[in-house]
């Protein structure tokens, strides 16, 4: 395999880590101002920081390794919507207040996974990221993990949304698990971990977790795709006409 | 303003130097408390000064090398003397804040970040009967906490 094709694939692999802190990071923001107490406000302004800041690193790292001269801001803001690499599940509009905790949590728990394979991976580039980013991940699962199980175990009302949060969301978790042509490479070369790989630890750490929280997974096996190669929802545009717009009407403006 | 000569400064001066630059977000506290100035070596003619990010998302991260930056230049180092690094590894660590920086956050009322990952204290009365309000507090480096006793709210630099 060629130095080429290599750096190929890694490129592909940073832009869906970083697409994926970036387009959830984004749906996060959406709550600012919005959220049903003032805590809860500042918790999930403060979370979507994080994965703002996460992308940074991500797609800055991919822009470098690319080098054609992308920043982080050319990738995140001058790229069109079959250019992203994102799951679906991270552009899935928000819903109520429990279905974004429900997909902050499904996302949590495959994100804390693949940062801690990421820790050992033979480029130590991908690995210094993956040991800053972890922490942070870490204590986003366990505000996660805690907010679900209250909430699944909390009243009926919150209950019943929760469960209907996790059904609705549950059709978009397989893609994560879904190993791409790229995933091979970087997994013979060391770099990253192969999806499906994740699959049975994610259930392991999770499925506690629904159990506490009194939620019936479901067991139905489909799951939408596509999002990693750029196949993605009609929501992905809507995100990016609002994220892009300033950069697209006036190319280059700084502040 | 008097220039001086890269070469007639050392480490410890620049260090002593970046003592008196506050922390943007949390001024009681100095760069040097917080722990985020790591190494500073010469390459050649210039003075490398490497600075760990707190919270990858944390908008103090360029303030703080800003910040940094005037400092030496005001000290009298020119801009060609010096270069701001940011260093992601080993992560920064909420163990890298000084035991002084760690008093002067609780004088200042907010909770110091403990291995048990929750505050031991109420920095107001001194209370250890507490409950967390919230993960998330004002800044991404700290959660938000109450006092049964007092009943105050503050805040706590979690742990990391």
């Amino acid at each position: 395999m060629s130095d080429d094709t290599l750096n190929k694939a890694l490129f592909e692999f940073l832009c869906r880590m970083g697409d994926n802190t970036l387009v959830l990071g984004h749906r996060v923001s959406e709550w600012c101002g919005h959220a049903p107490v003032l805590e809860e406000d500042i918790a999930l302004a403060n979370m979507s920081l994080d994965l703002i800041g996460q992308t940074q690193l991500w797609l800055g790292l991919a822009g470098e390794l690319e080098g054609a001269g992308r920043s982080a801001d050319d990738l995140a803001y001058l790229r069109d919507a079959f250019d992203f690499r994102n799951l679906l599940l991270v552009e899935l509009p928000n819903g109520d207040f429990g279905k974004t905790l429900m997909r902050q949590f499904l996302f949590d728990g495959f994100q804390s996974l693949i940062l801690t394979e990421l820790t050992r991976s033979s480029n130590e580039r991908v690995k210094e990221i993956a040991l800053k980013v972890k922490k942070e991940v870490t204590y986003h699962l366990e505000r996660s993990s805690d907010l679900v199980v209250r909430l699944g175990d909390g009243n009926e009302e919150s209950h019943r949304r929760m469960q209907q949060a996790l059904n609705e969301l549950w059709p978009y978790v397989g893609e994560m698990f879904i190993d791409e042509p790229e995933d091979k490479l970087l997994s013979e070369a060391a770099i990253a971990p192969l999806p499906s790989s994740l699959k049975a630890r994610w259930e392991t750490l999770m499925r506690p977790y629904f159990a506490q929280a009194k939620l019936n997974v479901p067991d139905e096996g489909y799951a939408h795709k596509g999002g990693k190669h750029g196949t993605h929802s009609e929501h992905l545009g809507f995100i990016l006409a609002e994220m892009q717009f300033l950069q697209r009407a006036y190319p280059g403006s700084t502040w | 303003m008097s220039m001086v000569q890269a070469s007639a400064v050392n480490e410890s001066e620049i260090r002593q130097w970046l003592e008196e630059v506050p922390d943007p977000e949390i001024p009681v506290v100095s760069l040097v408390d917080l722990g985020v100035i790591r190494e500073i070596k010469r390459d050649g003619d210039t003075w490398l000064v490497n600075v760990a990010p707190t919270y990858s998302g944390c908008p103090a991260t360029r303030i703080i090398h800003d910040d940094v930056r005037a400092k030496l230049y005001e000290k009298g180092l020119r801009p060609s003397d010096f270069q701001v690094v940011s260093v992601l590894s080993p992560p920064w660590s909420t163990d890298w804040i000084s035991k002084s920086g760690r008093q002067k956050l609780a004088d200042y009322g907010i909770a110091p970040p403990q291995p048990s990952g929750k505050p031991k204290a109420c920095p107001q009365c001194g209370s250890s009967d507490l409950e967390l309000v919230s993960q998330f507090g004002s800044t991404p480096c700290k959660a938000s906490w109450r006092c049964r006793s007092c009943l105050e709210p503050f805040d706590y630099f979690k742990c990391i």
